[in-house]
């Protein structure tokens, strides 16, 4: 269990102010100008050396990405976007970073940017998020009143950042399609190649990095990539956020260790399931796009990367979903679908189609108005839209479907047989003899 | 050049290409929709992914470079599979998800036995789909006179966003929405206010966009189709004439990538239906001021009595826009017969003369010179409306211009699809440019392969002589003439008009040009006109001349005409026109004349023969022989002669006093400006929806 010394996120409750005062108190900009002056390579080295992973949900390691921004420029800008476009169903830990500690995430873009050689940042942030954008962007004003950021700055690295919103598009989430909204168009995803780091934010060299991600870096270089090291598991260091949301008795978002273990993160910090252990069903570990899984693999899995993936899923943003008996999982599915569907930007042909299709399937399953062959042809077609598309909202809207027929294709038999030994209502006319 | 392996085969292959166009050239297809190599890349349609060996997930053939492929582990090459279970899979995959929501009504789609998702179905689709709920239904969009949409069957490949966009240059089509409500509109749902949109026909896949006056008329299977030659404007496209019997149901473009690529103009495509309206089908004489039908017989007698005995000096021929070489160089001969040294073909009266070289009134730089300009002046010309698809290219090269083209224009302004610096209205601006004075010139110097080009409302003025010669300074100052480059450019707007300078159809110095013929006429010094196919000329003017109108429309000549003699269209006729270029080229018969009307050149040889002696041919081979004796460039088919720079640098060293009028514009009704495009219903419905700007449907449309 994560101790209190080894927080980065000292205010993520909003106990405190989330002004610059109270920021500093808590550790924030201290030792900035020294960090800067250790120079962009050394920085880098020490994100790398530290084994932080991305965020966002992809968990690519951020060191690693960052090196592929140019060394030398070629005339062209290089640009740091911070995707707070945190629009993930049962997500909901940037924008706690961004409404109660938002100077970290403005500290970390600072350096990141260095790192990176970059003078300009924006943070896209969701369009929803209307106080959080007011906060955000008045911390951003305190650092700018303060120099700590802007043109001839007492970091000594000239840095501009600008806050843009978007308006409600769940897609721009998706690093390409933020820029292409960052850019005034229509947010559409990208095709890769050429990835943002030759070719991103008006043609200019750009990365693309989650909240939580950026807003872990400075801790990192104030107490060492070794101390950051040593938390969690090989290769799934660190500290994550985790939202525990759904059928537990204190919904939370909590910051935790890499690895926790899952019924630790529902017993201790969601306060238990509904009904006890005994009444989970299943979990959503990742936020809504990675596959469920059932109470049988939930007891003792830790929550990381390669854990997760070991029983085919995903960590993603760390959004445990928790659902008890009571659920109905054809339907919680569905609804999910329904979401993806609502989403899909529809540039490309798989997922405009395919997510609408495996809609309608799933709410007729929730009926068991379907065919059992059905299952297995909704599955075929959850594989004909994963991997083909322009972008992962396709894989997003296919494993959620992937995981529901993995687990519970029993529930999905029992409806269908149920609907067919159904008797006819008397309401619906029979020919006449 | 980039190794790869493919379908197990190692190939060399170009750099610089898309995976999809490396193994088109190695002959193994692959299925697309959405990729066009004359568009931007959107791979959005998903049928085209292959495998690499080496990659976690199937790669879009077309958005992949062959230069970013990474050699395997070992050394080889980079190893690409088409046909491995997984890609086919995943074509198969894709194209049961467009048919889905694709309504699958081919019995009632016009574009049933040309559809690319049809083809591709039989090819890479399953035997059934297994989509078994509701599919979407999609509002159909208004979006002009041209073209009937059937939105429900849009398969969102955005061939026709990309190309209103890339091509024609206006903003007015995108697709709105998202995820399967995603609609392609023109937003305000008006006519799309372009002379190109009818390409989106051609471009859409499927039958979402398909023709609006040809809706419902014909199966591709039952047309007759030729391979042509456009004449509605001086470019020349290539063009396919459908036929069945003895109807032109339509025209589509062919590809020719040293013209119109593969664009053409919507008046090149809808003017069918002014193929056989107001058509002239039997001769007419007129009796006590009427117009009476006659036959060739009667008519010929009439021609006869009237020229016998006339000087020479009081007859003149005026060949109009759409001539063929091959009439204008009969009607040539038959003045000559008759000792007339009044012939003109440059009915609007521009100062051009072959005298002068062939260079002084070509478009040396050729069309697809376009692309390797960079930098352009415009004088007195409005491309945009005179030769559309030039305009495009020039477009297009603005478009893909790293840094802003220098583009200048003098003359009035107009709106061009590219952003422009407005130098000036008339011959000071260009005088200015001439001796190097203006503040533009630098942008021209500068660039390495500048562009003049000379509209024909900068020439076609009693000054336009000067205004040539201005333009040729112009040229010589700005260094468009220096070594192999030659940026002089004369823009035709009429597609005989090359044909006819080339074949010397133009008055010596002392004889009557156009203008004197007119003024000599309205004197009463002009005993009879002959006017070969010439309608825009002013005919109040022709006083009490004899005319005689040959041609192929009741237009403006056959109404003022004394004799009418039908001729026939250029879908009708084997003929020779020259485009803007000096390119010959040749139209092909796709149907026969309507009626008694004959091809022009049988018409001036029979005549010559009531005249009294006959021209010296009488086949069109025959003709063809002696043309080509005395014009040689004429029988370079699909070709151009080198370019005479030293005419240009000879022509810029004369002396050149214009006046201070500003230059015009040339055509004022796009839509109608010859003859046929006059005698259609479909270009009067466009002219209509441009002239009063409410490109809106109204109750009655569609």
């Amino acid at each position: 269990m994560l101790q209190d010394k080894d927080r980065i996120y000292k205010n993520l409750y909003g106990q405190h102010s989330w002004k610059l005062k109270a920021a500093r108190a808590r550790g924030a900009w201290d030792g900035t100008k020294e960090m800067i002056a250790r120079g962009h390579d050394a920085i880098n080295d020490e994100v790398k050396a530290s084994g932080l992973r991305g965020r966002g949900g992809a968990g690519f390691p951020t060191g690693l990405k960052w090196s592929f921004m140019p060394k030398q420029s070629d005339g062209r800008p290089s640009y740091l976007a911070v995707n707070a476009d945190e629009s993930e169903p049962g997500t909901c830990k940037d924008r706690d970073i961004m409404r109660h500690d938002p100077h970290l995430l403005i500290e970390g873009a600072l350096l990141a940017a260095f790192a990176m050689r970059a003078h300009t940042s924006y943070i896209y942030i969701r369009g929803e998020f209307i106080a959080e954008r007011e906060i955000l962007q008045a911390a951003i004003d305190e650092a700018y009143d303060a120099k700590l950021i802007g043109k001839n700055n007492i970091n000594g690295w000239d840095f501009e950042l600008y806050v843009h919103h978007g308006a409600g598009a769940y897609i721009c989430g998706e690093e390409t399609a933020l820029l292409e909204s960052l850019e005034g168009k229509k947010g559409q995803p990208r095709l890769k190649p050429p990835f943002p780091a030759n070719c991103g934010l008006y043609g200019a060299p750009t990365t693309v990095n989650n909240v939580e991600t950026i807003s872990s870096v400075p801790d990192i270089l104030r107490r060492g990539a070794t101390w950051y090291a040593s938390l969690g598991r090989p290769n799934n260091t660190g500290i994550k956020l985790y939202c525990i949301s759904g059928h537990v008795n204190t919904p939370c978002v909590v910051e935790e260790e890499m690895g926790v273990p899952l019924r630790e993160l529902i017993d201790h910090y969601g306060g238990g399931v509904r009904g006890g252990w005994d009444n989970l069903l299943a979990v959503i570990p990742g936020g809504s796009s990675v596959p469920c899984i059932p109470a049988s693999e939930a007891n003792d899995l830790p929550m990381d990367f390669d854990s997760l993936k070991a029983v085919n899923t995903a960590l993603g943003t760390g959004g445990v979903i928790v659902m008890d008996k009571s659920t109905d999982m054809i339907a919680a599915i569905a609804r999910l679908s329904y979401f993806y569907k609502h989403e899909s930007c529809g540039q490309c042909t798989p997922c405009r189609e395919g997510t609408g299709w495996m809609w309608r399937v799933l709410e007729r399953m929730v009926k068991g108005e379907a065919e059992k062959s059905e299952i297995d042809m909704l599955l075929d077609v959850t594989h004909q839209v994963e991997g083909h598309t322009i972008c992962a909202l396709g894989d997003a809207a296919a494993w959620p479907v992937q995981g529901l027929i993995r687990h519970f294709r029993h529930v999905i038999e029992e409806r269908i047989d149920a609907q067919a030994t159904k008797p006819i209502p008397a309401s619906v006319p029979v020919a006449a003899e | 050049m980039p190794k790869l392996i493919i379908n197990d085969v190692e190939h060399d292959v170009p750099d610089g290409i898309t995976l999809i166009q490396a193994c088109e050239l190695v002959g193994v297809e692959i299925a697309r929709f959405c990729f066009h190599e004359r568009l931007s890349i959107a791979g959005n349609c998903r049928m085209c992914l292959v495998e690499i060996a080496g990659m976690p997930k199937l790669v879009a053939s077309c958005a992949m470079s062959v230069n970013d492929l990474r050699l395997g582990r070992d050394g080889t090459p980079p190893t690409i599979m088409t046909e491995s279970p997984t890609a086919k899979k995943a074509r198969e995959g894709t194209l049961e998800f467009l048919l889905i929501n694709h309504p699958l009504d081919c019995p009632i789609c016009d574009q049933g036995g040309e559809c690319d998702l049809q083809d591709q179905t039989m090819a890479y689709g399953y035997d059934a789909g297994r989509f078994q709920d509701n599919k979407r239904a999609v509002t159909d969009k208004y979006l002009g006179p041209l073209i009937k949409t059937s939105m429900t069957r849009c398969i969102h490949c955005t061939h026709c966003v990309r190309f209103m966009t890339e091509v024609a240059g206006v903003d007015e089509l995108g697709s709105i929405g998202r995820g399967e409500d995603t609609e392609i509109t023109t937003y305000l749902e008006h006519g799309m206010r372009s002379n190109l949109s009818g390409n989106v026909v051609d471009l859409c896949p499927v039958g979402a966009l398909t023709s609006k006056p040809y809706a419902y008329i014909a199966r591709p299977w039952e047309l007759a189709k030729t391979p042509s030659i456009d004449v509605m404007d001086a470019i020349g496209s290539a063009i396919r004439v459908d036929a069945r019997g003895r109807e032109v149901l339509r025209i589509l473009p062919r590809i020719n990538d040293a013209i119109n690529e593969e664009w053409i103009s919507d008046k090149a495509r809808h003017v069918w239906d002014g193929l056989r309206t107001q058509r002239l089908d039997q001769p007419y004489v007129r009796r006590s001021g009427k117009l009476e039908p006659a036959t060739w017989d009667e008519t010929f007698g009439v021609i006869a009595k009237k020229l016998k005995g006339l000087d020479g000096a009081r007859f003149a021929a005026i060949a109009g826009d759409l001539s063929a070489a091959e009439e204008i160089f009969a009607l040539k001969q038959l003045a000559e017969q008759i000792g007339s040294p009044n012939i003109d073909c440059r009915q609007d009266g521009a100062k051009l003369d072959p005298a002068l070289g062939r260079a002084t009134y070509l478009f040396n730089t050729t069309i697809a010179g376009i692309d390797d300009a960079d930098a352009f002046l415009l004088i007195g010309t409005d491309p945009r409306v005179e030769a559309p698809v030039l305009n495009a290219r020039i477009h297009t090269r603005w478009r893909k211009a790293e840094q802003r083209l220098p583009i200048g224009l003098i003359g009035t302004e107009a709106d061009l699809t590219y952003g422009y610096d407005y130098l000036g209205a008339g011959p000071e601006a260009l005088a200015k440019i001439a001796d190097g004075s203006h503040a533009f010139v630098k942008a021209l110097k500068d660039a390495k392969h500048p562009m003049v080009i000379v509209g024909q409302a900068a020439l076609a003025r009693p000054d336009g002589a000067a205004v040539l010669t201005l333009a040729a300074k112009a040229a010589k100052t700005i260094g468009a003439l220096d070594g192999d480059w030659n940026g002089f450019n004369v823009l035709h707007d009429a597609a005989a008009r090359a044909a006819g300078l080339d074949l010397g159809f133009v008055p010596g110095k002392k004889d009557l040009d156009v203008e004197a013929i007119l003024d000599a006429a309205g004197k009463g010094n002009m005993d009879v006109v002959y006017l070969l196919g010439a309608d825009e000329i002013d005919m109040d003017r022709l006083g009490k001349a004899f005319v005689i109108y040959q041609g192929s429309h009741g237009d403006q000549g056959a109404h003022r005409a004394d004799v009418i003699l039908p001729g026939a269209a250029y879908t009708e006729k084997d003929g020779t026109y020259v485009n803007t270029e000096g390119r010959a080229q040749m139209t092909a018969r796709a149907i026969f004349p309507p009626g008694d009307a004959r091809e022009d050149w049988t018409i001036l040889r029979a005549l010559s023969a009531v005249l009294g002696q006959a021209l010296p041919f009488d086949s069109l081979q025959d003709l063809r022989a002696k043309m080509y004796e005395v014009h040689p460039n004429l029988a370079l088919l699909d070709l151009i002669e080198p370019s005479d720079v030293a005419a240009i640098i000879k022509l810029a060293s004369k002396a050149a006093k214009p006046g201070r009028e500003r230059f015009g514009l040339k055509i004022e009704d796009y839509y109608l400006s010859n003859p046929v495009a006059r005698a259609s219903s479909i270009m009067a419905s466009l002219s209509a929806m441009h002239a009063d700007g409410s490109e809106k449907a109204t109750g009655t449309d569609g």
